[in-house]
């Protein structure tokens, strides 16, 4: 009886799910998430520098948007957006590939390798020809080498890319110590001074942006209206479901992996051919992980992807502005925790979307 | 005295009313049998008792005093112990250590006075045990009793079985019934829930109706019949017959000669399985859950690579013979057989929950066509015909498959599958969590399938409804078959001796 006594009042609050969420009520909660992450962003903005929250968030805006900053934002969302268009096939298919960071990188190595090698020999537009065909051949190598595995003896996918990034940042440093003798650890446009992509209308990184919109939209047909899409989503849904209906499932896996490394060459080749010009071994820059969050968010359909690649983007350029201003004193690491407030937040919403929280003295209420 | 009594108690999930002002009382020594279709709301009420969910409304009083319960901890201090209908044992433990498991205790562990006090318990009521022997060992009736020991052993007076003979046979039911007469006597209260009407005529003191969460009744079973409670349950009187044709035109169509299938452990699940299925005929396959039936229609269906035998297709048009085996289910398809499967897990195999219902009606025939996009306008006419037809409740052909109720699921299974106007038709458990309406939608189209010629392959767990459906029924067992029977002229004694012919030997395949 004493065990009854203890518990003479019922749980105060219990957790049920929802039955049916609205498009609306989804949009508002959202909004309220973000809402709050902004308040919160702007308790510690005022903490940490003492500025005005409301001055803090325009000079967020002023980093990420203003004038001669504008088409480096964009640039910089292009590139992410590319990464992260390359990891979602093979997300849907629930192949956790977390190597993307190693298929850009050796992407960038095989564009560089290719306009160090052949940059004057050949005509500028085959160079451009070979060193895309390099680049997307060698991500897929990297993509493939796990996917294989995967397919044939059920390896695991997330442990054997995350290795493969450092093989290939090894690589980049053995490049760069053959490539340049002087021991510099960037390979700079003095080097690299071919097969440079052009400039679209003069405009610098157009090149870029515009690939990468095509790849997106791409990618969304692809995924939706296509019997590889098709047999992908089925693939990840349930791999039972796809033996059933005769899915090849190792073949699914490997050309999934095959797509999805060669779209990571593909920024590597953007990255190197139409940006930097140089090869460092820091020059995917954490992309392939933040790619990760990005498809995550987005729940893997590459339109929504460009909104939240641009919040990330946006936080990451704003808080960068911020940092540069010394009477702050902050460093790097002040967009790190903004980031990650506001992922709490976004994050965190999508508990409220999917469950209710109900108060036991309310459903007494209800009784009567 | 009243050992258990709820009143007025109200379950939601989210705008769902699982159970609505539900009130009932069983007394001590006496057996009270909840009775409802899927989704009634019995499990709910269940776990509300055993402490899992907790009520939103109403009261639980136990020996007449009002109790708060909110975890299983709680009731096992009041003397509830529930026995779940999947058992949650540790495998490679034995009987004795699984039924000791989890009690705090500030004691030493003493094995030897625990096995005797198991002994002791299966002695009062007639359990039959072996308290060292280790649950792989075991069949799925021992495991069952070393379920309800573990319950007693804690000091439970209020038992609650959740459809403890779905998985026994006839014979095992009776054993079973017989024990739970024993703790009857004894005065231990009993809930058991159930579907099966036969069942509860014999064994129970009560019944309690349940419809859609909300409380019908409860009458004295003495005092009702089969088809006062049906009534009560499905809420109008429905006929429980099946409309069974005499086979017609009777042509092997599929010929199994001799199939021996290892399963990944290397373990022989299929042995020497030897049957022809027939055009217009229902060939019902009986067997304890486990004995192989699974394996035998992936093994057909191309899913699985059998080691030995033969897999024979005789094609109605051509007159031509071709083998099935090693064939991928594409093949099989290319080639022009119309086999169609029903497996028995739905959501994880026959159809992909997350996709709507338009997207599953393609999974068999996407890849039709030489362009490299989908065409939806097929699948889209399909899901209408199949809502149309089969009376499929959905909000749209767009809703995801998973959130349909298991019925409407089944519909769309069955649908897309005999959409393809098949020679062959396998259905694995078809009706397993159907209502009672859904179920006989479901007979009536395996029913058609027969009478268009198809050789239908039925696996059932009812044997009362397998005598009823089939012409033939196959009895397996561990992996081997035990006999082919005439349905017409069987007894589910004669089939459930079949089922456990070896004895026990049931155990190897886990």
């Amino acid at each position: 009886m004493k065990k009854s006594e203890k518990h003479k009042h019922a749980k105060l609050i219990y957790i049920s799910k929802r039955a049916n969420v609205s498009l609306s009520m989804q949009i508002i909660t959202r909004v309220i998430a973000l809402a709050l992450a902004l308040v919160v962003c702007g308790i510690i903005t005022k903490v940490l520098s003492g500025e005005n929250p409301f001055k803090a968030l325009a000079i967020f805006f002023e980093g990420a948007f203003e004038g001669k900053r504008l088409l480096p934002t964009i640039h910089e969302l292009a590139i992410l957006l590319c990464v992260s268009i390359a990891v979602t096939p093979v997300f849907r298919m629930k192949f956790w590939n977390i190597g993307a960071e190693g298929q850009v990188l050796i992407g960038c190595l095989a564009t560089a390798f290719c306009m160090l090698r052949l940059g004057g020999k050949v005509p500028e537009w085959a160079l451009m020809i070979i060193m895309s065909a390099f680049a997307i051949l060698a991500g897929m190598i990297w993509a493939a080498i796990p996917a294989i595995f995967k397919a044939q003896w059920k390896t695991n996918e997330t442990l054997f890319t995350l290795m493969m990034n450092y093989v290939a940042i090894q690589l980049i440093e053995y490049f760069l110590k053959i490539a340049d003798k002087s021991g510099s650890n960037t390979v700079g446009p003095e080097l690299l001074n071919h097969g440079w992509f052009p400039k679209l209308f003069g405009v610098q990184y157009l090149f870029n942006i515009i690939v990468v919109a095509v790849i997106t939209v791409l990618m969304y047909i692809y995924l939706n209206y296509s019997k590889h899409g098709y047999e992908i989503s089925v693939v990840g849904e349930s791999e039972n479901t796809a033996r059933y209906i005769g899915i090849n499932v190792k073949k699914v896996i490997i050309r999934t992996a095959l797509l999805s490394g060669a779209i990571c060459g593909i920024a590597g080749l953007l990255l190197v051919g139409g940006y930097s010009y140089s090869i460092d071994s820091n020059l995917a820059g954490g992309r392939g992980f933040t790619a990760i969050m990005v498809s995550w968010l987005a729940k893997f359909n590459p339109i929504t992807m460009v909104f939240t690649a641009l919040l990330l983007v946006f936080i990451g350029r704003g808080a960068d502005q911020f940092t540069q201003i010394p009477k702050y004193g902050l460093n790097g690491d002040f967009a790190d925790i903004i980031t990650g407030i506001v992922l709490f937040f976004i994050i965190g919403c999508e508990f409220f979307i999917n469950y209710q929280i109900h108060f036991s003295h309310r459903s007494k209420e209800g009784k009567q | 005295m009243n050992a258990l009594e709820i009143k007025n108690v109200t379950k939601r999930f989210g705008r769902i009313v699982a159970n609505n002002n539900i009130n009932l009382t069983v007394n001590s020594g006496e057996i009270l049998a909840i009775l409802g279709e899927n989704g009634s709301g019995k499990t709910t009420l269940m776990n509300m008792i055993s402490g899992i969910y907790h009520p939103d409304a109403g009261e639980i009083f136990v020996n007449e005093k009002p109790v708060v319960i909110n975890s299983p901890k709680d009731a096992f201090a009041l003397g509830i112990g529930m026995i779940h209908q999947h058992f949650k044992l540790v495998d490679v433990f034995t009987a004795t250590e699984n039924i000791v498991l989890g009690i705090e205790d500030k004691k030493r562990l003493n094995m030897k006075a625990a096995s005797k006090a198991v002994l002791e318990i299966s002695g009062k009521y007639g359990f039959e045990i072996a308290p060292q022997k280790k649950i792989y060992q075991m069949s799925v009736s021992e495991k069952q009793t070393v379920e309800i020991i573990k319950v007693l052993y804690r000091g439970a007076d209020i038992l609650i079985l959740d459809e403890p003979t779905a998985v026994l046979t006839p014979q095992e039911t009776q054993k079973l019934f017989a024990v739970l007469r024993n703790m009857k006597e004894d005065g231990k209260s009993i809930i058991i829930i159930t579907h099966k009407l036969n069942e509860v005529m014999s064994i129970s003191d009560k019944v309690a109706v349940l419809r859609k969460g909300e409380y019908i009744g409860t009458v004295n079973t003495a005092e009702t019949n089969e088809s006062e409670l049906t009534e009560m349950m499905v809420g109008k009187k429905i006929s429980l017959n099946i409309d069974r044709t005499d086979p017609h035109d009777q042509k092997e169509r599929l010929v199994i000669s001799g199939l021996d299938l290892y399963n990944k452990n290397g373990i022989k699940v299929l042995d020497d399985i030897s049957f022809a299925a027939c055009s217009g005929e229902i060939l019902g396959i009986a067997g304890i859950a486990g004995s192989g039936q699974r394996e035998l229609l992936e093994s057909i269906a191309g899913l699985r690579h059998i080691s030995g035998g033969e897999i024979i297709y005789n094609d109605p048009k051509t007159e031509e013979t071709v083998s099935l085996k090693d064939m991928s289910p594409m093949k099989i398809r290319e080639l022009g057989v119309r086999l169609s499967f029903v497996p028995e897990d739905r959501l994880g195999m026959g159809l992909v929950g997350n996709m709507d219902i338009i997207d599953n009606m393609m999974l068999r025939s996407y890849r039709k066509g030489k362009s490299i996009f989908l065409n939806r306008k097929p699948p889209r006419e399909l899901a209408d015909t199949v809502i149309r037809d089969l009376e499929v409740v959905t909000p749209s052909p767009q809703t995801p498959v998973r959130k349909l109720s298991g019925g409407n699921v089944q519909k769309v299974l069955v649908g897309r599958e005999i959409s393809a106007a098949p020679t062959v038709l396998m259905a694995a458990y078809p009706v397993r969590g159907l209502d009672i309406n859904s179920s006989y939608t479901i007979y009536n189209l395996l029913n058609k399938q027969k009478e268009n010629g198809a050789a239908v392959i039925f696996v059932g767990e009812d044997l009362d409804v397998l005598i009823e459906l089939c012409d033939r029924i196959l009895v397996v067992n561990s992996g081997k078959i035990t006999g082919i029977l005439d349905a017409r002229n069987t007894t589910k004694e004669e089939i459930g001796l079949l089922m456990t012919k070896t004895g026990g030997a049931d155990n190897e395949e886990e």
